[in-house]
């Protein structure tokens, strides 16, 4: 499933700046960067377990925020990308 | 249902792989060109020169995705491979089939039905796709003699006979196929199959192709359990994974000849995508190489009617399927393999 993250995390304090640096490394893992505190990732139901569990452990639920939306698929049909975009399709051609 | 998982593949000379926490990186000149999180991937393919650091190999192995190293015209080299794992019963089945010449007969006489039904089929497409008359009617006296070899081979016997069959098949079959070409025949003209050295372009293409075949072959029966050099059709010999060969006959003409003679037929491949070596040899270049991975991944994905399972599913993952229902054939749970037949 095709799913999209965002966050805010607080970064008043210096455990703020790990917590955010965790969030986006977690994310990573999963999936790619498509704006600052925006991911995308195509995840099986036990992956996204996974990381819900991750990503809920690292925030801090007084200061940080963290959203998670289910994308309908397919994804092409309902993404429209407008401006700068560096985006990976994971399932088209991988080739560097 | 297995998931087909994509396949990554570096070109790039002087790439270097690495493992990023739980993404594989790679980076040309110290600027990341590629970053993909591990579970997207069945499997990496290198080609040539390309740097691949202890971590990423031992993550690969170590969750059962494939690495191989092959040369930059697509040629083996070498396969990361983890521990022996799998099922040592299914292994042991299939030793004994080997030396059960009943089972090995029925098995080597089904796939090569099934490589000389597929041909047949991609020649009779052929014929409906070209309006030269002269064409059609080679191709189908081809597709006669095919038929003809088919019936043959239902009286063999032995595995000689078999693979008499199947090479006297295999020629006539690569004889007409220049009449499948509808672009630049001059340039793609076939003189016969060669190989080690592929000694014109037709050759080095389809090459090319069949070597990306035989890793997702490989990668295939190593994911059931399977000895990968166990063949039955293909003769033992060290280090050469026979199994994965008698596995890669019934998709070679499908899979790979298809792919050459569209990526010429659409202009996607011409002549200035190889460069000819000292000796005669003709390899596809850096352009070439990537044309062609790339259309050999989105042809992957497309999706295509099992006949056998009737279900749905990518292009890619019939070789896996296969690999299964030959396991299947082994254990006794079928009472014969059924390969793949195309439509």
């Amino acid at each position: 499933m095709h799913i999209l993250i965002t966050y805010d995390v607080s970064t008043e304090t210096s455990f703020g700046g790990r917590r955010l640096r965790m969030v986006a490394q977690t994310c990573k893992n999963f999936g790619q960067r498509v704006q600052k505190s925006v991911f995308e990732c195509t995840v099986n139901p036990m992956q996204y377990e996974e990381l819900v569990r991750k990503l809920s452990d690292i925030i801090e639920a007084k200061e940080d925020s963290l959203r998670i939306y289910r994308l309908p698929e397919p994804k092409d049909k309902y993404i429209k990308s407008f401006g700068i975009n560096k985006t990976i399709d994971f399932d088209g051609p991988l080739l560097a | 249902m297995h998931q087909l998982l994509n396949t990554l593949y570096i070109t790039t000379e002087g790439a270097y792989l690495h493992l990023d926490h739980d993404t594989l990186k790679v980076e040309v000149e110290k600027e990341t060109k590629l970053q993909v999180p591990i579970h997207h991937l069945g499997g990496v393919v290198c080609f040539g020169n390309v740097m691949v650091s202890p971590f990423a190999m031992h993550r690969c192995a170590e969750d059962g995705r494939f690495m191989v190293l092959l040369d930059r015209n697509g040629r083996f080299k070498a396969r990361v491979e983890g521990p022996v794992s799998g099922n040592v019963l299914l292994r042991k089945a299939q030793h004994e089939a080997m030396t059960n010449n009943q089972i090995t007969i029925s098995i080597a006489k089904n796939i090569v039905a099934g490589k000389i039904q597929n041909t047949r089929q991609v020649i009779l497409r052929g014929a409906r796709d070209t309006d030269d008359q002269q064409d059609v009617l080679t191709l189908k006296a081809t597709a006669e003699s095919l038929g003809g070899a088919l019936s043959r081979l239902s009286n063999c016997e032995d595995l000689d006979q078999i693979r008499g069959v199947e090479g006297e098949s295999a020629r006539t079959y690569f004889g007409s196929f220049d009449k499948l070409v509808r672009e630049d025949r001059e340039s793609f003209k076939l003189n016969g199959r060669t190989r080690r050295p592929p000694l014109d372009r037709m050759n080095a293409l389809i090459s090319f192709i069949y070597a990306l075949l035989m890793n997702d072959c490989v990668a295939a029966a190593e994911g059931v359990g399977l000895d990968p050099q166990m063949g039955f059709l293909h003769a033992l010999r060290p280090g050469r994974a026979a199994l994965a060969l008698d596995l890669m006959e019934e998709f070679r003409s499908i899979l790979a000849d298809r792919l050459a003679l569209t990526l010429v037929n659409r202009r996607q491949i011409n002549k200035n995508c190889f460069i000819e070596r000292p000796g005669g040899a003709i390899h596809l270049n850096d352009e070439g190489r990537k044309e062609v991975v790339i259309a050999y991944q989105k042809r992957k994905q497309e999706e295509i009617l099992h006949p056998f399972l009737e279900q749905k599913m990518p292009i890619g993952l019939i070789p896996h399927v296969q690999a299964r229902l030959l396991a299947r054939t082994l254990r006794g749970d079928m009472e014969e393999y059924i390969p793949f037949l195309y439509r």
